[in-house]
Protein backbone atom coordinates (compact mmCIF):
# COMPACT_ATOMS: atom_id res chain seq x y z
CA UNK A 1 0.00 0.00 0.00
CA UNK A 2 1.38 3.38 -0.88
CA UNK A 3 0.07 6.88 -0.51
CA UNK A 4 1.98 9.03 -3.00
CA UNK A 5 1.91 12.80 -2.87
CA UNK A 6 3.88 15.40 -4.80
CA UNK A 7 5.81 16.85 -1.91
CA UNK A 8 8.49 19.20 -3.31
CA UNK A 9 7.96 21.66 -6.16
CA UNK A 10 10.74 21.65 -8.79
CA UNK A 11 11.87 25.10 -7.64
CA UNK A 12 12.52 23.68 -4.17
CA UNK A 13 14.35 20.65 -5.59
CA UNK A 14 16.56 22.64 -7.97
CA UNK A 15 17.45 25.30 -5.37
CA UNK A 16 18.18 22.54 -2.82
CA UNK A 17 20.79 20.84 -5.02
CA UNK A 18 22.27 24.12 -6.29
CA UNK A 19 22.65 24.98 -2.60
CA UNK A 20 24.55 21.75 -1.95
CA UNK A 21 27.10 22.59 -4.67
CA UNK A 22 27.37 26.27 -3.75
CA UNK A 23 27.69 25.65 0.01
CA UNK A 24 30.32 22.93 -0.47
CA UNK A 25 32.43 25.32 -2.58
CA UNK A 26 31.80 28.30 -0.27
CA UNK A 27 32.73 26.45 2.93
CA UNK A 28 35.70 24.69 1.32
CA UNK A 29 37.14 27.90 -0.11
CA UNK A 30 36.24 29.79 3.09
CA UNK A 31 38.22 27.30 5.17
CA UNK A 32 41.19 27.66 2.78
CA UNK A 33 41.02 31.45 3.23
CA UNK A 34 40.82 30.94 7.01
CA UNK A 35 43.96 28.76 6.91
CA UNK A 36 46.05 31.74 5.72
CA UNK A 37 45.58 33.13 9.26
CA UNK A 38 43.85 30.49 11.38
CA UNK A 39 43.28 32.77 14.37
CA UNK A 40 40.67 35.33 15.33
CA UNK A 41 42.79 37.54 17.56
CA UNK A 42 44.83 40.24 15.87
CA UNK A 43 48.62 39.70 15.74
CA UNK A 44 49.85 39.81 19.34
CA UNK A 45 46.37 39.35 20.82
CA UNK A 46 44.77 36.34 22.46
CA UNK A 47 41.24 35.19 21.63
CA UNK A 48 39.94 33.05 24.51
CA UNK A 49 36.64 32.22 22.72
CA UNK A 50 38.56 29.99 20.31
CA UNK A 51 40.35 27.13 22.09
CA UNK A 52 42.01 26.11 18.78
CA UNK A 53 43.55 29.51 18.06
CA UNK A 54 46.30 29.10 15.45
CA UNK A 55 45.14 25.61 14.46
CA UNK A 56 44.64 25.24 10.69
CA UNK A 57 41.85 23.20 9.08
CA UNK A 58 43.09 19.93 7.44
CA UNK A 59 43.89 20.70 3.80
CA UNK A 60 41.62 17.92 2.45
CA UNK A 61 38.61 19.77 3.85
CA UNK A 62 39.52 22.91 1.93
CA UNK A 63 38.94 23.98 -1.64
CA UNK A 64 40.68 26.29 -4.10
CA UNK A 65 44.30 25.12 -3.65
CA UNK A 66 45.85 28.36 -2.38
CA UNK A 67 44.72 31.61 -0.76
CA UNK A 68 44.31 33.56 -4.02
CA UNK A 69 42.52 30.69 -5.76
CA UNK A 70 40.16 30.14 -2.83
CA UNK A 71 39.35 33.87 -2.75
CA UNK A 72 38.46 33.79 -6.46
CA UNK A 73 36.12 30.83 -5.90
CA UNK A 74 34.61 32.41 -2.79
CA UNK A 75 33.87 35.76 -4.47
CA UNK A 76 32.43 34.08 -7.59
CA UNK A 77 30.32 31.39 -5.91
CA UNK A 78 28.80 33.90 -3.46
CA UNK A 79 26.69 35.31 -6.30
CA UNK A 80 25.31 31.86 -7.18
CA UNK A 81 24.47 31.23 -3.52
CA UNK A 82 22.82 34.64 -3.18
CA UNK A 83 20.80 34.30 -6.41
CA UNK A 84 19.74 30.82 -5.33
CA UNK A 85 18.64 32.14 -1.94
CA UNK A 86 16.52 34.82 -3.61
CA UNK A 87 14.81 32.23 -5.84
CA UNK A 88 14.18 29.88 -2.89
CA UNK A 89 12.93 32.54 -0.45
CA UNK A 90 10.93 34.31 -3.18
CA UNK A 91 9.25 31.00 -4.02
CA UNK A 92 8.49 30.24 -0.35
CA UNK A 93 6.95 33.68 -0.02
CA UNK A 94 4.89 33.66 -3.24
CA UNK A 95 3.79 30.04 -2.89
CA UNK A 96 2.83 30.36 0.76
CA UNK A 97 5.23 27.56 1.70
CA UNK A 98 6.91 29.78 4.28
CA UNK A 99 4.14 28.49 6.54
CA UNK A 100 5.86 25.07 6.62
CA UNK A 101 8.93 26.51 8.34
CA UNK A 102 7.78 29.71 10.09
CA UNK A 103 7.91 29.32 13.87
CA UNK A 104 4.61 29.31 15.72
CA UNK A 105 3.34 28.81 19.23
CA UNK A 106 3.62 25.23 20.38
CA UNK A 107 6.81 24.52 18.40
CA UNK A 108 8.89 24.31 21.56
CA UNK A 109 6.49 21.83 23.14
CA UNK A 110 6.32 19.78 19.91
CA UNK A 111 10.10 19.78 19.65
CA UNK A 112 10.34 18.51 23.22
CA UNK A 113 7.90 15.71 22.35
CA UNK A 114 10.10 14.73 19.37
CA UNK A 115 13.17 14.64 21.61
CA UNK A 116 11.28 12.47 24.13
CA UNK A 117 10.30 10.13 21.30
CA UNK A 118 13.88 9.86 20.02
CA UNK A 119 15.07 9.16 23.58
CA UNK A 120 12.48 6.37 24.03
CA UNK A 121 10.72 8.38 26.74
CA UNK A 122 7.66 8.51 24.53
CA UNK A 123 6.42 5.41 22.65
CA UNK A 124 4.62 6.88 19.64
CA UNK A 125 5.82 9.32 17.01
CA UNK A 126 4.17 12.70 17.64
CA UNK A 127 1.63 13.76 15.06
CA UNK A 128 3.15 16.16 12.53
CA UNK A 129 2.54 18.05 9.30
CA UNK A 130 5.06 18.17 6.45
CA UNK A 131 7.98 18.45 8.89
CA UNK A 132 8.34 17.54 12.54
CA UNK A 133 9.01 20.37 15.00
CA UNK A 134 12.78 19.71 15.12
CA UNK A 135 13.05 19.74 11.33
CA UNK A 136 10.97 22.88 11.13
CA UNK A 137 13.23 24.74 13.55
CA UNK A 138 16.33 23.62 11.63
CA UNK A 139 14.87 24.63 8.25
CA UNK A 140 13.87 28.01 9.68
CA UNK A 141 17.28 28.54 11.30
CA UNK A 142 19.12 27.88 8.02
CA UNK A 143 17.98 31.00 6.11
CA UNK A 144 18.40 33.08 9.28
CA UNK A 145 21.99 31.85 9.61
CA UNK A 146 22.37 32.47 5.87
CA UNK A 147 21.42 36.11 6.37
CA UNK A 148 23.96 36.50 9.21
CA UNK A 149 26.62 34.83 7.04
CA UNK A 150 25.91 37.12 4.06
CA UNK A 151 25.95 40.29 6.19
CA UNK A 152 29.11 39.34 8.12
CA UNK A 153 30.69 38.30 4.82
CA UNK A 154 30.01 41.73 3.31
CA UNK A 155 31.38 43.22 6.55
CA UNK A 156 34.78 41.55 6.13
CA UNK A 157 34.91 41.85 2.32
CA UNK A 158 34.37 45.65 2.38
CA UNK A 159 35.17 46.86 5.93
CA UNK A 160 35.67 50.44 4.69
CA UNK A 161 33.27 50.87 1.75
CA UNK A 162 30.52 48.97 3.62
CA UNK A 163 31.78 50.04 7.05
CA UNK A 164 28.21 50.55 8.30
CA UNK A 165 27.65 46.80 7.90
CA UNK A 166 30.95 46.04 9.64
CA UNK A 167 29.78 48.27 12.52
CA UNK A 168 26.73 45.97 12.99
CA UNK A 169 29.22 43.31 14.10
CA UNK A 170 31.32 45.74 16.23
CA UNK A 171 34.40 45.63 13.98
CA UNK A 172 36.32 43.62 11.38
CA UNK A 173 37.74 41.14 13.89
CA UNK A 174 34.35 40.24 15.38
CA UNK A 175 32.63 40.17 11.98
CA UNK A 176 35.21 37.63 10.84
CA UNK A 177 34.59 35.51 13.93
CA UNK A 178 30.78 35.69 13.52
CA UNK A 179 31.14 34.82 9.81
CA UNK A 180 33.09 31.70 10.80
CA UNK A 181 30.92 30.72 13.79
CA UNK A 182 27.61 31.06 11.92
CA UNK A 183 29.09 28.99 9.07
CA UNK A 184 30.05 26.32 11.60
CA UNK A 185 26.51 26.21 13.03
CA UNK A 186 24.98 26.04 9.53
CA UNK A 187 27.37 23.24 8.60
CA UNK A 188 26.48 21.34 11.79
CA UNK A 189 22.76 21.62 10.95
CA UNK A 190 23.49 20.39 7.41
CA UNK A 191 25.45 17.39 8.72
CA UNK A 192 22.66 16.47 11.17
CA UNK A 193 20.15 16.93 8.32
CA UNK A 194 22.01 14.48 6.06
CA UNK A 195 22.42 12.03 8.96
CA UNK A 196 18.70 12.12 9.71
CA UNK A 197 17.79 11.60 6.05
CA UNK A 198 19.66 8.29 6.05
CA UNK A 199 18.92 7.28 9.64
CA UNK A 200 15.22 8.15 9.84
CA UNK A 201 13.64 8.99 6.48
CA UNK A 202 15.55 7.68 3.45
CA UNK A 203 12.30 7.95 1.46
CA UNK A 204 12.61 11.74 1.60
CA UNK A 205 15.59 11.48 -0.81
CA UNK A 206 13.13 10.54 -3.54
CA UNK A 207 10.98 13.55 -2.72
CA UNK A 208 14.00 15.84 -3.13
CA UNK A 209 14.82 14.29 -6.54
CA UNK A 210 11.50 13.53 -8.25
CA UNK A 211 9.25 15.36 -5.83
CA UNK A 212 7.18 12.27 -4.98
CA UNK A 213 6.80 11.11 -1.38
CA UNK A 214 5.12 8.02 -0.04
CA UNK A 215 3.25 9.00 3.10
CA UNK A 216 2.60 5.37 3.95
CA UNK A 217 6.37 5.18 4.61
CA UNK A 218 6.71 8.46 6.51
CA UNK A 219 8.58 8.32 9.84
CA UNK A 220 5.28 8.96 11.57
CA UNK A 221 3.65 5.98 9.77
CA UNK A 222 6.68 3.77 10.50
CA UNK A 223 7.06 5.10 14.05
CA UNK A 224 10.73 5.55 13.08
CA UNK A 225 13.57 6.71 15.30
CA UNK A 226 17.18 6.94 14.06
CA UNK A 227 17.92 3.38 12.75
CA UNK A 228 14.61 2.04 14.17
CA UNK A 229 11.90 0.84 11.72
CA UNK A 230 14.05 2.30 8.97
CA UNK A 231 12.49 0.41 6.06
CA UNK A 232 9.25 -1.22 5.08
CA UNK A 233 5.66 -0.08 4.91
CA UNK A 234 4.18 1.71 7.85
CA UNK A 235 1.99 -0.05 10.35
CA UNK A 236 -0.33 2.87 10.88
CA UNK A 237 -2.77 3.89 8.16
CA UNK A 238 -2.26 7.49 7.03
CA UNK A 239 -5.00 9.63 8.43
CA UNK A 240 -4.90 12.92 6.58
CA UNK A 241 -5.10 13.57 2.83
CA UNK A 242 -3.39 16.95 2.79
CA UNK A 243 0.36 17.07 3.15
CA UNK A 244 0.57 20.33 5.02
CA UNK A 245 0.37 21.76 8.49
CA UNK A 246 -3.04 21.22 10.12
CA UNK B 1 8.09 28.14 -17.31
CA UNK B 2 9.51 24.74 -16.66
CA UNK B 3 12.92 23.18 -16.82
CA UNK B 4 12.68 19.89 -18.66
CA UNK B 5 14.29 16.88 -17.08
CA UNK B 6 17.02 16.30 -19.64
CA UNK B 7 18.20 19.88 -19.38
CA UNK B 8 18.13 19.69 -15.60
CA UNK B 9 20.22 16.51 -15.62
CA UNK B 10 22.69 17.98 -18.11
CA UNK B 11 23.15 21.09 -16.02
CA UNK B 12 23.53 19.11 -12.79
CA UNK B 13 26.04 16.74 -14.38
CA UNK B 14 28.04 19.64 -15.79
CA UNK B 15 28.04 21.43 -12.44
CA UNK B 16 29.07 18.34 -10.52
CA UNK B 17 31.85 17.31 -12.88
CA UNK B 18 33.07 20.91 -12.87
CA UNK B 19 33.25 20.73 -9.10
CA UNK B 20 35.12 17.43 -9.13
CA UNK B 21 37.66 18.66 -11.67
CA UNK B 22 38.17 21.85 -9.75
CA UNK B 23 38.92 19.85 -6.63
CA UNK B 24 42.29 18.84 -8.10
CA UNK B 25 43.86 22.32 -7.65
CA UNK B 26 44.30 22.84 -11.38
CA UNK B 27 41.12 24.54 -12.55
CA UNK B 28 39.68 23.50 -15.92
CA UNK B 29 39.88 26.31 -18.47
CA UNK B 30 36.11 26.87 -18.28
CA UNK B 31 36.31 27.43 -14.52
CA UNK B 32 39.22 29.85 -14.89
CA UNK B 33 37.22 31.82 -17.45
CA UNK B 34 34.27 31.95 -15.08
CA UNK B 35 36.46 33.10 -12.19
CA UNK B 36 38.07 35.82 -14.33
CA UNK B 37 34.62 36.98 -15.40
CA UNK B 38 33.45 37.08 -11.78
CA UNK B 39 36.57 39.02 -10.75
CA UNK B 40 35.98 41.73 -13.36
CA UNK B 41 32.26 41.90 -12.51
CA UNK B 42 33.15 42.20 -8.82
CA UNK B 43 35.69 44.93 -9.62
CA UNK B 44 33.09 47.08 -11.39
CA UNK B 45 30.68 46.64 -8.47
CA UNK B 46 33.43 47.46 -5.96
CA UNK B 47 34.51 50.56 -7.89
CA UNK B 48 30.93 51.78 -8.26
CA UNK B 49 30.27 51.65 -4.50
CA UNK B 50 33.67 53.16 -3.57
CA UNK B 51 33.29 56.53 -1.78
CA UNK B 52 35.88 59.05 -0.60
CA UNK B 53 33.82 59.67 2.53
CA UNK B 54 33.87 56.00 3.62
CA UNK B 55 36.47 56.19 6.36
CA UNK B 56 38.00 53.70 8.75
CA UNK B 57 36.64 54.56 12.17
CA UNK B 58 39.14 53.13 14.65
CA UNK B 59 38.23 54.21 18.21
CA UNK B 60 40.67 56.74 19.69
CA UNK B 61 41.16 54.39 22.66
CA UNK B 62 42.11 51.39 20.45
CA UNK B 63 45.55 49.91 21.11
CA UNK B 64 48.11 49.91 18.31
CA UNK B 65 49.83 46.64 17.36
CA UNK B 66 53.28 48.14 18.04
CA UNK B 67 56.00 45.48 18.00
CA UNK B 68 53.41 42.86 17.00
CA UNK B 69 52.72 44.62 13.69
CA UNK B 70 53.87 41.99 11.15
CA UNK B 71 56.90 42.88 9.06
CA UNK B 72 57.02 41.95 5.41
CA UNK B 73 59.31 42.34 2.39
CA UNK B 74 60.29 40.17 -0.58
CA UNK B 75 64.08 40.60 -0.37
CA UNK B 76 66.10 38.04 1.61
CA UNK B 77 67.05 40.65 4.19
CA UNK B 78 65.44 43.85 5.42
CA UNK B 79 65.79 46.28 2.50
CA UNK B 80 67.87 49.33 3.49
CA UNK B 81 68.52 52.37 1.33
CA UNK B 82 72.29 52.50 0.75
CA UNK B 83 73.10 56.22 0.64
CA UNK B 84 76.80 55.57 -0.09
CA UNK B 85 76.02 53.56 -3.23
CA UNK B 86 72.81 55.18 -4.44
CA UNK B 87 73.01 58.74 -3.16
CA UNK B 88 70.32 60.46 -1.20
CA UNK B 89 66.91 58.72 -1.18
CA UNK B 90 64.35 60.60 -3.25
CA UNK B 91 60.72 60.08 -4.14
CA UNK B 92 60.04 60.57 -7.86
CA UNK B 93 56.47 61.62 -8.64
CA UNK B 94 56.08 61.51 -12.39
CA UNK B 95 54.34 59.98 -15.41
CA UNK B 96 51.23 61.54 -16.96
CA UNK B 97 51.72 64.79 -15.05
CA UNK B 98 52.44 68.43 -15.95
CA UNK B 99 55.07 69.11 -13.28
CA UNK B 100 56.99 65.97 -12.21
CA UNK B 101 58.86 66.36 -8.92
CA UNK B 102 61.65 64.60 -7.12
CA UNK B 103 61.34 64.99 -3.34
CA UNK B 104 63.94 64.44 -0.63
CA UNK B 105 62.67 63.01 2.67
CA UNK B 106 63.07 66.46 4.18
CA UNK B 107 60.96 68.02 1.40
CA UNK B 108 58.34 65.30 1.87
CA UNK B 109 58.04 65.97 5.59
CA UNK B 110 57.51 69.68 4.88
CA UNK B 111 54.36 68.97 2.86
CA UNK B 112 50.98 69.05 4.68
CA UNK B 113 51.10 66.20 7.21
CA UNK B 114 48.23 63.86 8.05
CA UNK B 115 48.30 61.61 11.13
CA UNK B 116 45.71 58.86 11.40
CA UNK B 117 45.07 55.72 13.46
CA UNK B 118 43.74 53.17 10.99
CA UNK B 119 43.54 49.46 10.27
CA UNK B 120 45.88 47.55 8.04
CA UNK B 121 43.91 44.72 6.38
CA UNK B 122 46.04 41.82 5.24
CA UNK B 123 44.80 39.44 2.52
CA UNK B 124 45.55 36.62 4.98
CA UNK B 125 42.69 37.76 7.21
CA UNK B 126 44.33 39.66 10.07
CA UNK B 127 44.11 43.35 10.74
CA UNK B 128 46.48 45.50 12.79
CA UNK B 129 46.26 49.08 14.00
CA UNK B 130 48.95 51.74 13.84
CA UNK B 131 49.19 55.52 13.80
CA UNK B 132 50.52 56.57 10.41
CA UNK B 133 51.94 59.99 9.53
CA UNK B 134 52.57 61.19 6.04
CA UNK B 135 51.40 63.07 2.98
CA UNK B 136 48.14 62.34 1.20
CA UNK B 137 48.71 60.97 -2.31
CA UNK B 138 45.99 63.43 -3.38
CA UNK B 139 48.20 66.27 -2.08
CA UNK B 140 51.12 64.93 -4.11
CA UNK B 141 48.79 64.87 -7.13
CA UNK B 142 47.94 68.54 -6.56
CA UNK B 143 51.65 69.23 -6.64
CA UNK B 144 52.36 67.45 -9.94
CA UNK B 145 49.02 68.10 -11.72
CA UNK B 146 48.12 64.80 -13.44
CA UNK B 147 46.86 65.11 -17.02
CA UNK B 148 43.45 63.83 -18.14
CA UNK B 149 45.19 60.60 -19.25
CA UNK B 150 46.12 59.69 -15.69
CA UNK B 151 43.70 56.92 -14.71
CA UNK B 152 46.02 54.72 -12.64
CA UNK B 153 48.91 55.18 -10.24
CA UNK B 154 51.83 52.79 -9.91
CA UNK B 155 53.69 52.66 -6.58
CA UNK B 156 57.17 51.17 -6.91
CA UNK B 157 60.03 50.71 -4.48
CA UNK B 158 63.51 49.34 -3.87
CA UNK B 159 62.44 46.01 -2.32
CA UNK B 160 63.62 44.08 -5.41
CA UNK B 161 61.04 44.87 -8.13
CA UNK B 162 58.04 45.27 -5.83
CA UNK B 163 55.31 47.53 -7.16
CA UNK B 164 51.51 47.63 -7.25
CA UNK B 165 49.29 49.80 -9.45
CA UNK B 166 46.09 51.38 -8.17
CA UNK B 167 42.93 52.85 -9.63
CA UNK B 168 42.94 56.66 -9.41
CA UNK B 169 39.87 56.83 -7.09
CA UNK B 170 41.50 54.69 -4.39
CA UNK B 171 44.83 56.52 -4.69
CA UNK B 172 43.02 59.86 -4.25
CA UNK B 173 41.12 58.67 -1.14
CA UNK B 174 41.91 61.03 1.77
CA UNK B 175 43.18 58.10 3.88
CA UNK B 176 45.74 57.03 1.25
CA UNK B 177 49.15 58.28 2.39
CA UNK B 178 52.78 58.22 1.50
CA UNK B 179 53.69 57.52 5.12
CA UNK B 180 57.07 58.24 6.73
CA UNK B 181 55.99 57.98 10.36
CA UNK B 182 54.54 55.11 12.40
CA UNK B 183 53.29 55.26 15.99
CA UNK B 184 54.88 58.68 16.51
CA UNK B 185 58.38 57.72 15.27
CA UNK B 186 60.04 57.82 11.88
CA UNK B 187 59.29 54.65 9.91
CA UNK B 188 61.69 51.77 10.71
CA UNK B 189 63.39 49.71 7.97
CA UNK B 190 61.20 46.70 8.87
CA UNK B 191 58.07 48.68 8.02
CA UNK B 192 59.24 50.30 4.79
CA UNK B 193 61.64 53.18 5.64
CA UNK B 194 62.12 55.83 4.52
CA UNK B 195 58.56 56.00 3.13
CA UNK B 196 55.77 53.66 2.07
CA UNK B 197 52.19 53.69 0.86
CA UNK B 198 49.62 53.16 3.59
CA UNK B 199 45.86 53.10 3.25
CA UNK B 200 43.03 51.21 4.90
CA UNK B 201 41.12 51.21 1.57
CA UNK B 202 43.32 48.50 0.01
CA UNK B 203 44.60 45.14 1.23
CA UNK B 204 48.14 45.16 2.61
CA UNK B 205 49.86 43.88 -0.53
CA UNK B 206 48.74 46.98 -2.47
CA UNK B 207 50.55 49.20 0.09
CA UNK B 208 54.04 49.29 -1.44
CA UNK B 209 56.86 49.68 1.11
CA UNK B 210 60.38 51.13 0.53
CA UNK B 211 58.75 53.55 -1.90
CA UNK B 212 60.82 55.39 -4.52
CA UNK B 213 58.36 56.25 -7.28
CA UNK B 214 54.77 57.28 -7.76
CA UNK B 215 53.90 57.13 -11.46
CA UNK B 216 50.61 58.40 -12.87
CA UNK B 217 49.60 56.28 -15.86
CA UNK B 218 46.91 55.97 -18.54
CA UNK B 219 46.76 52.16 -18.08
CA UNK B 220 47.23 49.77 -15.18
CA UNK B 221 50.39 47.70 -15.04
CA UNK B 222 49.54 44.97 -12.55
CA UNK B 223 51.79 44.46 -9.57
CA UNK B 224 53.97 42.02 -7.68
CA UNK B 225 51.13 40.02 -6.10
CA UNK B 226 48.44 40.91 -8.66
CA UNK B 227 50.60 39.29 -11.35
CA UNK B 228 50.72 36.09 -9.28
CA UNK B 229 46.96 35.64 -9.22
CA UNK B 230 45.72 37.77 -6.31
CA UNK B 231 42.97 40.29 -7.19
CA UNK B 232 44.34 43.43 -8.75
CA UNK B 233 41.68 45.70 -7.23
CA UNK B 234 41.91 44.35 -3.65
CA UNK B 235 39.78 47.13 -2.17
CA UNK B 236 38.40 46.96 1.35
Amino acid sequence: MSDLVKRNHWVIRVTHWVNVVAIVIMTGSGLRIFNAYPSFGRPGETFPLNPWEGQAIPAWLTFGGWLGGARHWHFAMMWLLLANAFVYLGFLFLHGEWRHIAPRRGDARDALEMIKFYLFVRRDHPHQGKHNALQKSAYFAMPVLGLIIVLSGLAIWKPITLGFITALFVNYKWARFIHFASMAVLLLLAVVHVFMVFAVDPYSLRSMVTGWYDRARSPEARNARPFYHLFGPGKQAPVRREDSQP
Amino acid sequence: MSLDRRRFLTISAATFSGTLLAACNKNPRGADKLLTLAESANESIERSIFRHDSMDRVPASAKVAGKDFPKYFISETVPMWDTAARGEWRLEVSGAVRRPVSLSLEALTKLPRVTQKVDHFCVEGWNARAVWSGVRVSDLARLVEPTADAQYVDFGGFDKGYHESWDMESAMHPATLVAYGMDGRMLSPAHGAPARVHSPVKLGYKNTKYLTRVVFMPARNGGYWSDQGYEWFAGT
